[in-house]
């Protein structure tokens, strides 16, 4: 049942002195089907429906979160909002104005063709059912799975000042696993690792990807890697695929550049940064060929959007040029209190949390090398595909990434394959050492639906586009 | 909240037409966050959110929905109703569910637990004085929390709990940091006071100039903190019996190759604390304790009856996901007294960080050391370590070069609120590990 309330009532509703009230509404809902091992183990369509009403109170914002639509349920909440603010007020980390909230007007639509529901449950199952029939190309698959969640968002965002903000969102999340298993020799293989393949689209994601002969391919090696031997220990040249380069991007970019993480506000959770504010305009983050944007402007990236949940209309805007760190992800709030350029990306994970600085779509810039212009540079090798394992340190520095499937590169060729395949290294020296990117046709566009932050916690969209990517003198290793 | 879910049950359950099953379970919370950032305010609000959560099986298909309680019971049921008449269209769609889980009136529970907790209007100003004259972090949250099921049988099961949270790190100029959590139901403003006070005292051993530490394989005292970090990732393609059918748990070996972990290790899924409420979504209840680990040999994994129905197995009545809801894991015998002396020379770390399997076969874990971490030399702390990445087994680490378990366990509660406040916590001593694996 989707939104039927005129939100620029409910402001009406609000009667406490505030010196800025916003009211700020979400609807959506999930829709996941999942086929696993041939029988349907999810169909189900989960949502959420309320409303988050904020006040600025002596510099102080305070907020309440209620599933109470009703002109009485938000003037109650505007009454309990401004209690807390006014509490706080005297022990404010930052003192803020309406400035932080600027004022737009405006619509954001998520381009698609095919609507919702034009598929019906029945055929998504059978497209799902398909799928895993063509996964199971082996016994000793033990275990496949087709999945596909389609999310329907609704945003509203009204505000004294005269905000008055539309975005609906489509989106797909789709993905393919297939596991090998023998014994204790277990492998799996997806589409895109960590449900990677995740778009703003519509129905006719269905149309466009050759699903049946992907998953062909993902239970083809999945197999393959069974008998595949160990990834080799050793310092070696990395080439890793677009759908790895989102999670490198995404661990040791993205979050290091969260302006509310480098003030601090993180330190008890998520973490701090290696970078400084004193960082921007001046730290080599890179190699030269390394260049970043924040671009909310990608037709179909996961995280594209018109505005943030603070009103701040969203912009393409390079955070990394030539190397070079320009500007921070920091929203409205993180901009005044740090001097430092920022992006619109103050975002929320729904109704019931306050915004905060989130990654949105975060991209690496194609270069021109060619896929085989950089595989027939490499010596000695490795080429690697599809996050399995991601883990960082707290100030974003020391980081190791684990793949699903990887090749070696032996003289200018790719050769045999190896299973279990790990990388580890820092981030700014790892990043310096970019050595070749790879050009248009290698850009590939992923996202997850999964990024964790903030306290309370928070569970986000982003979405990252990169090219395929070298790197020199990488530490590379297998399993146990 | 317990009559609005009473009342929409019944509502809800008068639309079932012949042959049709529903479950519904519901989850809630009336909570407030603070976020604090240099011992300031830097965010403050509450939260009231609730969700019904719809199991409708019919025609022999399962189909789920759920949708956010308004409070008003009008619109409840009226999206009540979308709801059930969506699935009923959708049961004649997708194909059938040879592995469905029936509803069952196995009998009702109830249960509601009060306290004399700090008031929403009442905690900045109680909270803000102690943390003074140190650089605080964190998140405070507090309130109640709501869990209900009920079925179409008659079967319902009620729980409610009211607690806090002060989360925090408190770090000095130099970025070394000590972490805290304090946590409970009842207020005690001179017991939070001194709590934090010890957090200080601890914050000066961190005002010496951090070493560091190369990499290499090191003798290890775990604090009963960065055990349990290790135990919440059974939770994660581990202890699961689905997950081991499925081939994709670290236990396999446990379960293929007779490896067995230490004898001194022993971990039970235990809801005698009664901290969480012991019914699942199915609104199953689960045996009071069920040991998995029994003296290092794994005795049972988690079993939910899907995962029953389908691999043959018995159920013992695990969530949906199987994982850990209620985890205990038993002491040893090494006092706290004893723990540095026995160390000698080594690692003492109190909290580890972002864990992820790094060969999940092989048990392989990698992570990160975070806050109050100590090189040791002649079993008396020298100095803080610099950040130091790990990688290792559980299979080493909790087999066969576990030296020592800690004699006492601590509560280390949940903290986290995707989605909603957590409950519950894992119970767990400290160990010590003989060599354990520094690589980056």
């Amino acid at each position: 049942m989707k939104p039927d309330i005129n939100i620029k009532d409910l402001i009406s509703a609000v009667d406490v002195p505030a010196d800025w009230v916003g009211i700020r509404e979400v609807y959506e809902a999930h829709t996941p089907r999942v086929i696993r091992d041939g029988v349907p183990v999810a169909n189900g369509r989960f949502a959420t429906h309320g409303l988050m009403v904020e006040v600025l109170v002596d510099g102080q914002f305070g907020y309440y979160g209620t599933p109470d639509l009703t002109l009485d349920g938000v003037s109650r909440a505007s009454k309990k909002a401004f209690t807390q603010a006014r509490h706080a007020a005297k022990h404010s980390a930052c003192s803020f104005t309406e400035q932080a909230r600027p004022k737009n007007v405006g619509k954001y639509q998520s381009p698609f063709a095919k609507k919702k529901d034009s598929i019906s449950a029945g055929q998504l199952n059978k497209i799902l059912l398909d799928a895993y029939n063509h996964l199971k190309v082996s016994d000793k698959i033990v275990s496949a799975r087709a999945l596909a969640q389609t999310i329907e968002t609704i945003f509203r965002f009204v505000s004294s000042n005269g905000s008055d903000i539309t975005q609906e969102f489509l989106m797909v999340e789709f993905d393919l696993s297939a596991t090998a298993a023998e014994g204790t020799n277990q492998q799996t293989r997806t589409f895109g690792g960590m449900r990677g393949t995740c778009r703003q689209i519509g129905m006719e994601f269905f149309d466009q990807w050759e699903i049946m002969a992907h998953a062909q391919k993902i239970g083809e090696q999945a197999l393959e890697l069974l008998s595949a031997d160990e990834t080799p220990t050793g310092e070696m040249d990395l080439v890793i695929a677009s759908d790895q380069m989102m999670l490198q991007i995404h661990e040791s970019v993205g979050h290091a550049l969260e302006v509310d993480r480098i003030l601090g506000d993180e330190r008890n959770y998520a973490g701090w940064s290696f970078v400084k504010l004193e960082d921007f305009g001046k730290l080599q983050y890179g190699s030269k060929l390394m260049n970043i944007t924040f671009d909310p402007t990608v037709s179909s990236e996961f995280a594209s959007y018109g505005y943030d949940d603070g009103g701040l209309k969203a912009t393409r805007e390079y955070i990394i040029k030539d190397g070079v760190l320009l500007r921070g992800l920091g929203g409205m709030e993180s901009q005044l209190r740090s001097g430092v350029p920022g992006v619109a990306n103050f975002r929320a994970s729904s109704w019931n949390r306050a915004p905060i600085d989130r990654m949105a779509n975060l991209n690496l810039e194609p270069g021109n090398a060619s896929f085989d212009n950089i595989i027939s540079s490499v010596e000695k090798g490795i080429y690697m595909e599809s996050n399995r394992s991601w883990s960082i340190d707290d100030y974003r520095n020391k980081f190791q990434f684990g793949c699903e499937y990887a090749k070696l590169i032996e003289n200018g060729n790719l050769t045999k394959t190896v299973r279990n395949p790990n990388y580890r290294g820092i981030s700014n020296p790892f990043w310096n050492s970019l050595k070749m990117v790879g050009s248009e046709d290698t850009f590939g566009i992923y996202g997850t639906p999964n990024c964790g932050k903030g306290e309370p916690n928070q569970v986000i969209r982003v979405g990252h586009a990169s090219p395929v990517c070298l790197f020199e003198n990488v530490q590379v290793f297998g399993g146990a | 909240m317990e009559q609005m879910f009473t009342s929409l049950c019944d509502a809800l359950f008068l639309e079932l037409e012949k042959d049709e099953l529903l479950t519904l379970s519901f989850g809630g919370e009336n909570s407030q966050f603070i976020r604090f950032n240099n011992a300031a305010v830097r965010q403050t609000g509450l939260v009231d959110d609730g969700n019904i959560e719809l199991k409708f099986i019919a025609n022999e298909r399962t189909c789920t929905g759920s949708f956010t309680v308004s409070g008003n019971p009008d619109t409840d049921i009226a999206r009540g109703k979308g709801e059930l008449a969506r699935m009923r269209t959708e049961a004649n769609e997708i194909p059938k569910d040879p592995f469905l889980v029936m509803p069952s009136n196995a009998g009702s529970s109830h249960e509601v637990q009060n306290a004399n907790g700090l008031a929403f209007d009442d905690a900045v100003d109680a909270l803000l004085p102690a943390m003074q004259g140190v650089d605080f972090v964190g998140i405070w949250a507090n309130g109640r929390v709501f869990r209900g099921n009920a079925n179409s049988l008659g079967q319902k099961h009620w729980f409610e709990t009211e607690s806090f949270c002060l989360d925090y790190s408190l770090v000095t100029p130099s970025h070394q940091m000590v972490k805290g959590t304090f946590s409970g139901s009842d207020w005690d403003q001179d017991e939070y006071e001194n709590y934090l006070a010890q957090s200080k005292d601890k914050l000066k051993l961190m005002k010496r100039k951090p070493v560091k530490v190369s990499t290499g394989e090191y003798r290890t005292w775990f604090e009963p903190a960065a055990v349990a970090d290790f135990l919440s990732m059974f939770s994660w393609n581990g202890i699961s019996e689905a997950s081991l059918q499925q081939g994709c748990s670290g236990f396999g070996k446990m379960r293929h190759d007779d490896t067995r972990l230490s004898p001194s290790f022993s971990i039970a899924e235990d809801f005698s604390s009664g901290m969480v409420p012991r019914f699942n979504s199915n609104g199953e209840i689960s045996p009071d304790v069920l040991p998995l680990i029994q003296d290092g040999e794994l005795r049972n994994t988690l079993v939910s009856s899907r995962t029953a129905a389908e691999y043959g197995a018995e159920t013992n009545y695990a969530e949906g996901d199987e994982y850990l809801r209620s985890p205990r894991m038993n002491s040893g015998d090494l006092s706290q007294d004893e723990v540095l002396s026995s160390l000698d020379k080594g690692l003492y770390l109190s909290n580890i960080h972002y864990l992820n399997w790094s060969d999940n076969p092989g048990g392989r874990i990698t992570g990160l050391t975070r806050y109050a971490c100590f090189w040791v030399e002649h079993g008396e702390i020298q100095a803080p370590i610099k950040t130091m990445r790990f990688d290792d087994t559980f299979y080493r680490f909790f087999g066969d070069e576990l030296e020592a378990v800690g004699a006492k366990t601590e509560l280390i509660p949940e903290v986290q609120t995707y989605g909603g406040r957590n409950m519950g916590g894992i119970v767990c001593p400290g160990i010590l590990a003989s060599s354990f694996a520094l690589t980056l």
